[in-house]
């Protein structure tokens, strides 16, 4: 007989040092459920995931698993037990096969070699399990697309067959399409009777695939209960303490004066691909648009449709195959970021870790590295008044940090993030250039992240936002454009236009 | 205040390598007598001088995520082109300036070459290492450059052993030792070299010209490593294309065991200059010891790899 409650943790607890990870996690889960993990970051999730999977013990607590006692001694011990992690970030050998890395640790073998046949067949099962028994096994795991690697993931964890399978922030990197086939797999597995710790930021996305859930913040656990009878709203306020509508500002503004406007431009990556005319002729897709002082411009369309291209060619960090790109009041020629943060255009990456920031660098050199020669004379930085203009921003913004001489690594994602602005309004900019500001940060430094942005609009600057998540850029921008397959469709007010109007945009089905 | 125990702790490290490789040789009865004694630090120290300097650009290199494996070469090469140039009857000032003057040119090579075709410096280096290696032969016609006398001698010698000043070559690596500090800690050039080796994308981002940066860097350091050949030539009163094989590979020991990260974005002068000798400290000591060489070299490549092992230690406990 199947125990009612597959998983259960009571009363879990962890400390770092002096720092309390965790205070009191309880959570319980049937088998076959969905269960939905939210909390901001720092709640104690990671920490929390560390310990299911057996890389860290709990200081106090119980865990069980069907019914026994579940205490894994590192992660292997927990896969062999039936509790298997999927992590955020691939962990794929891209230079091996789908097959090799389904297999990865647990290789079938006869007399010390691959049993080629067995292999096959195993990792087959798994992905049929999955619903993708096409999948070409013999192909290089590099060559496939994240979604697929994705799913030669999930079937590597499948291969043990799990009881207890953690999925953290599995849709962060995944297209809109890629979300719904991941849906589906994810509904397949329910069915299997195996049971789903599914991590995540976007609540939609919770509400739609978890049967329940729980909120954990400051590393306890503050809620639980069935999804269906918890409101978005409901959700937010126990994760934060504060209600949605405090989430999107709107200190007024009055767009002014065009500033920036790109003409006809073609992005380089889209040079090649034509696309019809609707006269039957054929055209390179093209980006125009006109950002003014004192406005808030959004760029909507899927991942991969040419947003992130647009902003990197607008900064001179990409170039364009053709067409231009005007800024009012500056020469056109100049096409090199530095030449756009001297005419007072920043930039935020949408790529915090391998762009936008130098990790073992302290705050005060990353948030001060498009302006060093000006805390000195004839090449000198004196670094007391670099780390004053540093520390103003670290006090203004409210950065979770020992000073401003602290390296950024150690800081959580959410402060990074707050820093890497921070370069941009210390430079200071006119332009604000921010492609997905608030990806993988805590819904508290979101809200400040959108306060600050609704103020700059209100200081007369220019802002263009590029963001994934719907709610955020009808929340927050006056006028949004939407990309579909590198080509600038449409531009509206942002009352224009509703969700599913940009996701019809998005997709070209207008 | 526990914090800064940590870092403390982390940025004497390399220090209290020395002091533990200092204390190891004073302590056996064969070279109690002699090791600590001021003639002894002498020349320990004036055996330092040709690493020293070549650490300095070393470092400089490491910090911006590059390296340069053709140290050596250069040394050679620039020590037998002032060794012609004093053939020629250059005076010892015009040699000095030509002789660094040339490091630089071989840095300016490397440095275009790896900013303008975008390839590693590993590789790059690694050519221009034969490419030096084989002009500085050609240059010497196969054999060692010969002059009567000049001035430069007296640069490193240690040979009297009543007078008690540090030959020049020491001076001089303590005073660029710290200028260079400055340059990498204080200035412009030296955070944006950091920025380079921490992050290329985020120094490329915030505006950093990085190929001219780059170039710039190989420039300067292949100046340090002409001014280490000068020494070098100095040290032997010859100019020897044969010289300095695998120098360079002291060199990257003495800025990682200084505590510089091959990754890029870490690294100190004072470190580097605490590795350079360590190295140094090792050799004198094995000498007086009468170890063989075979076991010197085994020596030092153990504590290259300790060294090492020590720092990823010391950072995973400050992180955590």
């Amino acid at each position: 007989m199947t125990p009612a409650v597959r998983l259960r943790l009571s009363g879990l607890q962890k400390s770092f040092g002096a720092t309390r990870a965790l205070r009191s996690v309880s959570l319980a889960i049937a088998p076959g459920e969905v269960h939905a993990l939210i909390g901001e970051n720092g709640a104690g999730k990671s920490t929390l995931m560390k310990i299911l999977s057996g890389a860290h013990a709990a200081d106090a607590g119980t865990m069980e698993l069907s019914g026994q006692h579940y205490q894994p001694e590192n992660p292997h011990d927990a896969r062999l037990k039936g509790v298997a992690m999927i992590y955020q970030e691939l962990n794929l050998a891209l230079h091996l096969t789908a097959q090799e890395n389904i297999l990865l640790g647990a290789e079938s073998t006869r007399w010390g070699c691959v049993d080629q046949a067995t292999s096959r067949a195993r990792a087959q099962t798994a992905l049929e399990q999955l619903g993708h028994g096409g999948l070409a096994l013999d192909q290089k795991a590099g060559d496939f697309s994240i979604a697929e690697q994705q799913i030669i993931e999930i079937a590597r964890a499948l291969l043990l067959q799990p009881q207890v399978l953690i999925m953290d922030e599995p849709t962060s990197s995944l297209t809109q399409a890629d979300t719904e086939k991941l849906f589906s797999t994810i509904s397949r597995l329910r069915a299997q009777g195996v049971s789903i710790i599914y991590i995540s930021h976007f609540l939609e996305e919770c509400s739609r695939i978890a049967d329940r859930y729980t909120v954990l913040k400051d590393g306890e656990t503050v809620g639980s209960g069935a999804m269906k009878e918890a409101s978005l709203d409901h959700l937010v306020t126990l994760m934060t303490g504060r209600e949605v509508k405090d989430l999107y500002p709107r200190t007024p503004h009055q767009p002014g004066a065009v500033v920036l406007a790109v003409k006809t431009a073609v992005l380089a990556r889209f040079a090649g691909r034509n696309v019809s005319s609707g006269h039957g002729a054929s055209v390179q897709p093209t980006c125009s648009l006109e950002v003014r002082a004192g406005e808030i411009f959004g760029l909507a369309g899927l991942i991969g449709a040419g947003r992130t291209d647009l902003l990197r060619a607008i900064f001179g960090l990409d170039a364009l195959a053709r067409g231009e790109v005007c800024l009012i009041g500056a020469p056109a020629h100049a096409a090199t970021p530095r030449d756009r943060w001297l005419q007072g255009v920043g930039f935020l990456s949408e790529n915090r870790k391998e762009e936008g920031l130098m990790l073992n660098q302290s705050i005060a050199d990353n948030l001060t590295l498009t302006k060093m020669n000006t805390f000195g004379r004839g090449g000198w930085v004196q670094q007391s008044r670099q780390q004053r203009a540093a520390q103003h921003w670290v006090n203004a913004l409210r950065v979770k940090c020992r000073d401003s001489a602290q390296t950024i690594g150690e800081l959580s994602g959410g402060n990074q993030q707050k820093v890497a602005l921070a370069r941009l309004l210390e430079h200071p900019a006119e332009i604000f250039l921010l492609d997905e500001p608030t990806r993988g940060i805590d819904v508290g430094s979101k809200a400040q992240i959108y306060q600050l942005v609704s103020e700059l609009a209100a200081a007369g600057k220019a802002v263009v936002i590029v963001s994934s998540y719907l709610p955020e850029l009808l929340g927050l921008c006056d006028t949004i454009g939407v990309m579909c397959r590198g080509e600038l469709t449409a531009i509206r007010p942002c009352a224009d236009w509703s969700e599913a109007d940009i996701m019809r945009a998005a997709t070209g089905s207008t | 205040m526990h914090a800064t125990l940590k870092t403390i702790l982390a940025k004497s490290g390399p220090f209290i390598g020395l002091i533990l490789v200092i204390a190891f040789f004073s302590l056996p009865t064969e070279t109690r007598e002699y090791f600590l004694t001021y003639n002894n630090f002498k020349i320990i120290f004036t055996q330092t001088v040709i690493v020293a300097i070549g650490a300095l650009g070393m470092t400089m290199i490491i910090v911006s995520g590059g390296i340069d494996l053709s140290v050596g070469s250069t040394i050679a090469l620039t020590s037998v082109v002032g060794a012609l140039l004093i053939q020629h009857g250059w005076g010892p000032v015009a040699v000095l300036l030509a002789v660094v003057a040339s490091g630089g040119l071989i840095g300016l090579l490397n440095g275009s070459a790896i900013a303008g075709l975008r390839m590693t410096p590993f590789i790059i280096t690694l050519g221009t290492l034969g490419v030096a290696r084989g002009s500085a032969k050609w240059l010497a016609d196969n054999q060692t450059v010969n002059y009567d006398s000049s001035p430069l001698n007296s640069w490193m010698t240690t040979a009297n052993p009543f007078s008690h000043t540090l030959p020049t070559g020491v001076w001089v690596a303590l005073v660029l030792a710290l200028l260079t500090s400055l340059l990498l800690r204080q200035t412009v050039f030296g955070r944006h070299i950091f920025a380079l080796g921490s992050n290329e994308a985020t120094a490329r981002l915030c505006g950093i010209a990085t190929k001219r940066l780059k170039i710039l860097i190989y420039v300067l350091a292949g100046c340090f490593f002409g001014l280490a050949g000068l020494f070098q030539l100095s040290r032997l009163r010859q100019g020897d294309p044969t010289v300095a094989v695998g120098l360079e590979l002291d060199i990257i020991a003495s800025v990682i065991i200084g505590g510089a990260s091959l990754s890029g974005g870490v690294g100190t002068i004072l470190g580097s200059m605490i590795g350079a000798l360590i190295m140094a400290v090792l050799r004198n000591g094995s000498q007086q010891m009468g170890w063989p060489t075979y076991f010197q070299e085994i020596i030092i490549g153990l504590v290259i790899i300790v060294a090492v092992f020590l720092d990823r230690l010391r950072q995973g406990r400050a992180a955590s």
